[in-house]
This record gives structure tokens, C-alpha cells and sequence, in this order.
């Protein structure tokens, strides 16, 4: 038993090695990210003998897209091994069919699926609650509500995940995720050997077998749900009956950091239901509803539990929660929003006598390519009044905003090319695609297939700085170097693929080059090279 | 003991680094921290918020809640101005650096952000860069910051030292020195 000082994720990297994981997988998304960058280092560190207790080497890689590296964990968990996949929420969208489909199979080593959500928005395009996804695919789903919750319940997640044969799903949030403490660690599990699943059709899920499968699936849930009402992770706590709290995950340190107060308000503590286990224990929470005049809900994310629970109660008492306004429905918790909702007066601190602090908007750094591509793109379409900029997901999206405002479009990883295809496609030219070079390899792809097979007439900008930069400076999945044979190999003609230099010296052959490839009516795509500053500097301090 | 420390700036100030050598101090010391950042788009030179909460017992919130810090330690004045509904109001102090980063367009009068500042009931104002630039490096504007708070943290200075140390002796010598210097430099300002 030793303690360290771990983020959120960092915990839930430590508690899979320790729980004798044999092959983690995952796409970088905020905030996930330092989950993966976590379990490299732990591997690093096993790799050089220094990882205490871990004999073993385990596999921990970044893949192309959370879909592939969903499959590359289940690919692992059939070998056997305990398996890990790692994704922000919006990422378990691009996962959704393997996800979806794997609670068919008869899980063998455990799989642990960790989802973090960012309500709030962080640095995402929606506050999408990934509980509801592992609810919709009937798989059990652990929410820890701390850094010590985090490493034990991903142990915990294993177990399960063997013992029900199923995958099992950890929830977290952006403020667990980055936020630091202490964690009390035990001593590592050994990593099993390959064991192949038993012979049989568990793993191939043709309609006969899907549906003897499915079947067993909503066997499992009555045992799931008995699980739960006995489950460490859901407490009832005894207390005042007035008003009655129910509490998911992180929401449970909001609530905890007002309850003196509120002790001292009201005379002593309400009861308290505290989830950190789904699906929910119903009897206990019928306990609590019956035993209460009324009650309120605080999760973090959306209202799943307050929804949930309409069918669960009959229906009489005041609930309170999001569905009532009672706490927004939007953005994430904080301690102030919950002491509200619990009806302690507001603190205020100190404000500015005459001035408003403007926002301060996120914007690409001193010197980065993105902005000299920018420049060029911008100065080329300058011809066409009528055109149109799609665009992606990663730093580049910051050419939105001034003094850029460059692109139209940002939806999901790779859009951008599927969304000028078919703006192209209905008449709209010219039109062209900006994305990342990561983000291509994550979905841009396979648009860019439809476009070489449609010979659809639009532009692609590539801008290429050989990392992950919003993430913090990944690897991208393929070198800069791969990405020109890939174009060609796709069928793109050779003269209509470009690489230049994104840099402002080269400005003006890089205008014109966009502008002969915007009059082409064809597929054409132009890589923009030049490293991203923040990875030269993360480099730098390697 | 409670006490709740709000680190403001812009991207890239070095805020990480003072939250982890504060934190480092305290728990040295035998106290419990809860340490909360801001990672992914905002650290792309918008606003840059981590809060850092030491106590006798295991802070519940990873965050700090409104009208709570004891500090507001920022590497830049406007920022500053931004988290004041966090600070305590009958207690709290601002310590500040006053060179501004002006990477948006609509950024105000400097002298209108600091008159603000300065009519605050407690506050120090510092020329971190200029005091940094005097010790020796001038990327060593954090560690200004961090002496001049030494003070009022409930750490002794003696940890805070260690915890310099640790956390840039991969890096040499001669950048823990810098660090140490300005360190010293920022405890002068406020004995």
C-alpha cells in the first residue's frame, strides 16, 4: 500500500495497472487524454523496471479513432487480457457501434470502457452524459465521485466486467478528471496469460446468436439491479426525512462541502442517497422517497437519475432536480449552484467597482502554422463571392474567431470533407475542407473515399503539423511523411495533391497554389506543412 | 484550516508549476490538498484558472466555491479582476502582477485595471517580471509571485524552498537557483 498525488485520470490509469491490465487503447479527447499519456508513462516505467509490482509488460497505445481503438481493446479482451478503452464522451459516439454491440458478446478478460463527459463545454461541441449510453446499451456503469473513487473503482470495473461477462463502463467529468489528491494504492494484481474464450458463437454475433444473446443481456439486468441495491457504491444514509438528497458521482463533493452548513441550518443532515453504482437501486431509492416529504437530485451531467426515478416512484411528492429547474440543466456543477438548490443563502465575495472583465478567448498561439494557412486561404478565395469554408475539430477551429474568420463549419471529427462533398454535390462550389491531420486519419478518410468516387469537386486543406495539438501534442497516427502516399492511394491524381510550406514567406506561392486547385472541378487536396509550436516546445523540454 | 488559493493568468504563465510547488509545500507539511486545472482549449492562450485548496482534512469540493479563496495569486491584472467573486470578502487578499497581457482586442485601459485592483481592501501589486528580469530569468515571474505570497500561506517558507527545489532540479542547477532568487525576491516585497 503506498499514496500518490493522482489527477482523476491519472488514478484510473493506476488502478487499471494495478489491476493487471493487459492492453489499454485510446484517441486523445479533453478530457481523457491524460489517462492514455498516463498509462504510457506507467509503461514506460514497467519497461524500465522502476514500476513497482508490475512484472509484466502491458500494451498502452493511441489509435486512429475511438471506434478502432474500441475494437483493438475488444480484440484484447477476447485474447483474454484485461482491457481498457479510453474517450471523451462525444468519442463514444465514433465507439457507439462496437460499444453497443459488445454487450452482446461473452466479455473474457475484463473490459472497462472509461467515458469522461465535459459538461460545461469545456473543450467540446456538446455536454452529451455518457450514462445514458451505457443504460441505452444495458451495461453496468461505475461513477466515482473522487480521485480514490477513480483508482478503485476501475479495479472494481475489472471485477464486475469478468464476473457478469459483460463490458462495464467508468464515468467521469471534467473536474475529476483534472483535479489532484491523494490516493491510497494496493498492491498490483499480475497480469493473466491469452486464455481464448471457451469454444462456442458468444463472439459472433449473427441473428440466431444475437438474438440467444440479447436474451441473456436482459437476463443479467434483475442481477444487475439486486447488484446495485447491495452495492458499496450506493449508500443510504440515515438523516433528517424533511427533505431528502440524492447525490451521483462528483455531485456528492458539492454536496459534502455545504453540508455543514446546512447542518448547522437546519439542525442535522438530510437523509442521503449517494450513487456511485447503475443500474439504479431502486428499492433503495423508493426507501428514501418513501421516507421523505421531498426530494432533490443532484447529478452532474444530465438527468438521468431524475428521470429514471419517475418510473420507479409512484408519483405524489415534490422532486426536485433539473427536469424542474431547480438546478440548471445546463453546463457543470459547482459548489455554489448546489448550495443554492439546497436552500443555503449565496456567498459573495469581492467584485470590480466600474469594469466588466471581458472574455478572454482561446486563440492559436504566437507563430502557429494554422494562422500563415489561414492567411493564404482567405487571400485565394478573395475571387469567389459566393464560397464556402468547412471545417473540423483541433486547434484550427480557433480560425473561427478574429482577427481569422476563416471557416463556417465545425460539427464533428472529420465533417468537414464529408460537409463540403455535399454542399459541392447540390451546387455549392467552391467549396472547401479544412482539417487536421489527426483528425483526418480519425474520419476525414473515409470522406475523402466518397469524394474520389463521386470525383466531387472540392478543395481539401490539410493543415499538417504532425501532432494532436489541442490534446497537448500527441503523436499523430501515421507520420507527416505517410500522409501523401495515402492521398495517392486513395485515388486523389497526383497533380491535384499539393505540399507546401505553411509559412508567411511562402505566401504567395501558397495562395496561388489554392487558387489553381479551387478552379479545378475535382478532388483535389493541399497539405499545409509546418510543426506545431507547442509540440517543438514540448520537445524542447523532453 | 481551510485555505483556498484561486492561481489565475494566461496560457502559458507557468501556473501549473506554482500550484505544484504550493501544493508540494503543504503536503510536506503534513496537510491535505485537493488541486483543481484547466486543460484542453482554453489553455490556448485564453484565461487559465487552477484552484489549489489546502486544509487539515480532505478538501470534499475540487473546486473552490464563491466568496471562499484566501488568495488569489495571478500573473496578470485582469485576471485577477475576473475571479474577485471568489475571494473572501472580509479576509481575502489579491497578490498580483501588474504587466498586462493584452491578447485580445478588447482589452481595457491598463490604468483603469489596476485602479480597481488598487482599490481593493487587501492587495499587493508587483512588477513580477521586472522583479524576475532583477533576479537573473525572467521566465522565473511565477516563482516572484509565489514569495510574495509566502506570508500569508500557511506553509513555512523553509517548504516552499524544498519544493522549488524538487520541482526544477531535473532541470539544473542553475534554473533552481533562478527560481530560489526569485523566490527570495518576491518574499522582499512583502516581508
Amino acid at each position: 500500500m503506498g499514496f500518490e498525488t493522482l489527477m482523476g485520470d491519472e488514478a484510473i490509469a493506476l488502478g487499471a495497472v494495478h489491476a493487471g491490465l493487459g492492453g489499454a487503447f485510446a484517441y486523445p479527447g479533453t478530457p481523457s487524454t491524460e489517462i492514455m499519456e498516463s498509462l504510457q508513462d506507467l509503461a514506460a516505467r514497467q519497461k524500465a523496471g522502476t514500476l513497482e509490482g508490475v512484472s509484466l509488460p502491458f500494451v498502452a497505445q493511441w489509435c486512429a479513432n475511438e471506434k478502432t481503438a474500441y475494437e483493438s481493446a475488444l480484440g484484447s479482451c477476447f485474447a483474454g487480457k484485461r482491457s481498457m478503452v479510453s474517450m471523451k464522451h462525444v468519442g463514444l459516439n465514433v465507439a457507439a457501434d462496437p460499444f453497443i454491440n459488445s454487450a452482446l458478446v461473452k466479455v473474457n478478460g475484463g473490459l472497462v470502457v472509461v467515458v469522461a463527459d465535459d459538461p460545461g463545454m469545456h473543450s467540446s461541441q456538446d455536454e452529451q452524459d455518457s450514462r445514458w449510453l451505457a443504460d441505452f446499451a444495458r451495461v453496468p456503469c461505475l461513477e466515482p465521485a473522487d480521485q480514490q473513487e477513480a483508482y478503485d473503482m476501475t479495479i472494481e470495473a475489472f471485477e464486475l466486467s469478468e464476473k457478469y461477462e459483460l463490458p462495464v463502463m467508468l464515468r467521469i467529468t471534467t473536474r475529476l478528471a483534472h483535479s489532484r489528491s491523494v490516493v491510497a494504492t494496493r498492491p498490483p494484481l499480475a497480469q493473466g496469460p491469452i486464455h481464448k474464450p471457451a469454444p462456442g458463437m458468444d463472439w459472433i454475433l449473427m441473428p440466431a446468436v444475437a438474438r440467444r444473446r440479447w436474451h441473456e443481456l436482459l437476463g443479467k439486468q434483475l442481477e444487475l439491479k439486486r447488484l446495485s441495491e447491495g452495492s458499496a457504491r450506493n449508500t443510504l444514509k440515515a438523516g433528517d426525512k424533511k427533505l431528502g438528497i440524492i447525490s451521483s458521482g462528483l455531485a456528492r463533493q458539492y454536496y459534502l462541502e455545504n453540508l455543514d452548513d446546512l447542518i448547522a441550518a437546519r439542525g442535522g443532515a438530510p437523509m442521503h442517497l449517494h450513487l456511485g453504482f447503475y443500474p439504479l437501486p431502486e428499492s433503495l431509492i423508493r426507501e428514501l422517497y418513501e421516507a421523505c416529504d421531498e426530494l432533490l437530485i443532484i447529478e452532474e451531467g444530465y438527468p438521468l437519475v431524475e428521470r429514471l426515478l419517475r418510473g420507479i416512484v409512484a408519483p405524489g411528492k415534490k422532486i426536485m432536480g433539473k427536469e424542474t429547474g431547480d438546478i440548471p440543466y445546463e453546463g457543470e456543477l459547482s459548489p455554489d449552484i448546489v448550495r443554492k438548490a439546497i436552500g443555503l443563502p449565496e456567498r459573495k465575495g469581492l467584485a470590480s467597482r466600474a469594469l466588466t472583465p471581458p472574455g478572454r478567448p482561446p486563440q492559436l498561439c504566437q507563430g502557429c502554422p494554422h494562422a500563415d494557412s489561414y492567411g493564404a486561404l482567405k487571400e485565394a478565395l478573395k475571387d469567389y463571392p459566393l464560397h464556402a469554408v468547412t471545417s473540423d475539430i483541433g486547434c484550427y477551429t480557433l480560425g473561427a474567431l478574429p482577427p481569422y474568420n476563416a471557416i463556417e463549419t465545425t460539427v464533428d471529427m472529420g465533417a468537414s470533407i464529408g460537409m463540403a462533398r455535399g454542399a459541392a454535390e447540390v451546387g455549392l462550389t467552391p467549396v472547401v475542407a479544412v482539417i487536421g491531420d489527426s483528425t483526418f486519419y480519425h474520419s476525414g478518410l473515409s470522406n475523402l473515399i466518397d469524394a474520389v468516387s463521386h470525383n466531387t469537386n472540392i478543395t481539401v486543406l490539410i493543415l499538417d503539423n504532425d501532432t494532436t495539438g489541442m490534446t497537448g501534442a500527441q503523436p499523430t497516427i501515421l507520420p507527416s511523411s505517410r500522409l501523401e502516399p495515402v492521398l495517392k492511394g486513395v485515388g486523389i491524381a497526383p497533380e491535384h495533391i499539393r505540399v507546401l510550406r505553411a509559412h508567411r514567406n511562402e505566401h504567395e506561392q501558397n495562395v496561388q497554389a489554392i487558387k489553381a486547385e479551387l478552379a479545378y472541378e475535382g478532388p483535389s487536396v493541399i497539405v499545409l506543412v509546418r510543426e506545431c509550436i507547442e509540440a517543438l516546445k514540448k520537445a524542447r523540454k523532453a | 484550516m481551510n485555505y483556498d488559493i484561486v492561481l489565475c493568468g494566461v496560457g502559458g504563465q507557468g501556473g501549473i508549476s506554482v500550484s505544484v510547488v504550493i501544493a508540494k509545500a503543504a503536503m510536506a507539511e503534513g496537510l491535505r490538498v485537493k488541486q483543481s486545472e484547466v486543460h484542453g482549449m482554453s489553455q490556448r492562450g485564453g484565461e487559465v484558472l487552477a484552484h489549489l485548496r489546502l486544509s487539515d482534512k480532505e478538501p470534499a469540493s475540487p473546486t473552490i466555491a464563491k466568496g471562499c479563496a484566501s488568495l488569489i495569486l495571478s500573473f496578470e491584472p485582469l485576471e485577477a479582476l475576473r475571479y474577485l467573486p471568489w475571494l473572501a470578502a472580509e479576509s481575502g487578499i489579491v497578490i498580483s502582477a501588474t504587466s498586462p497581457l493584452k491578447n485580445m482586442a478588447s482589452y481595457p485601459d491598463t490604468a483603469a485595471v489596476l485602479a480597481e485592483l488598487e482599490a481593493l481592501p487587501r492587495k499587493l501589486l508587483l512588477d513580477a517580471d521586472a522583479m524576475a528580469r532583477e533576479a537573473g530569468n525572467v521566465k522565473t515571474a511565477n516563482m516572484v509571485l509565489v514569495g510574495a505570497a509566502a506570508k500569508h500561506l500557511p506553509i513555512k517558507p523553509e517548504s516552499l524552498i524544498a519544493a522549488i527545489r524538487e520541482q526544477f532540479a531535473r532541470k539544473g542547477e542553475a534554473i533552481v537557483d533562478a527560481n530560489l532568487r526569485a523566490f527570495e525576491h518576491g518574499r522582499t516585497a512583502n516581508p
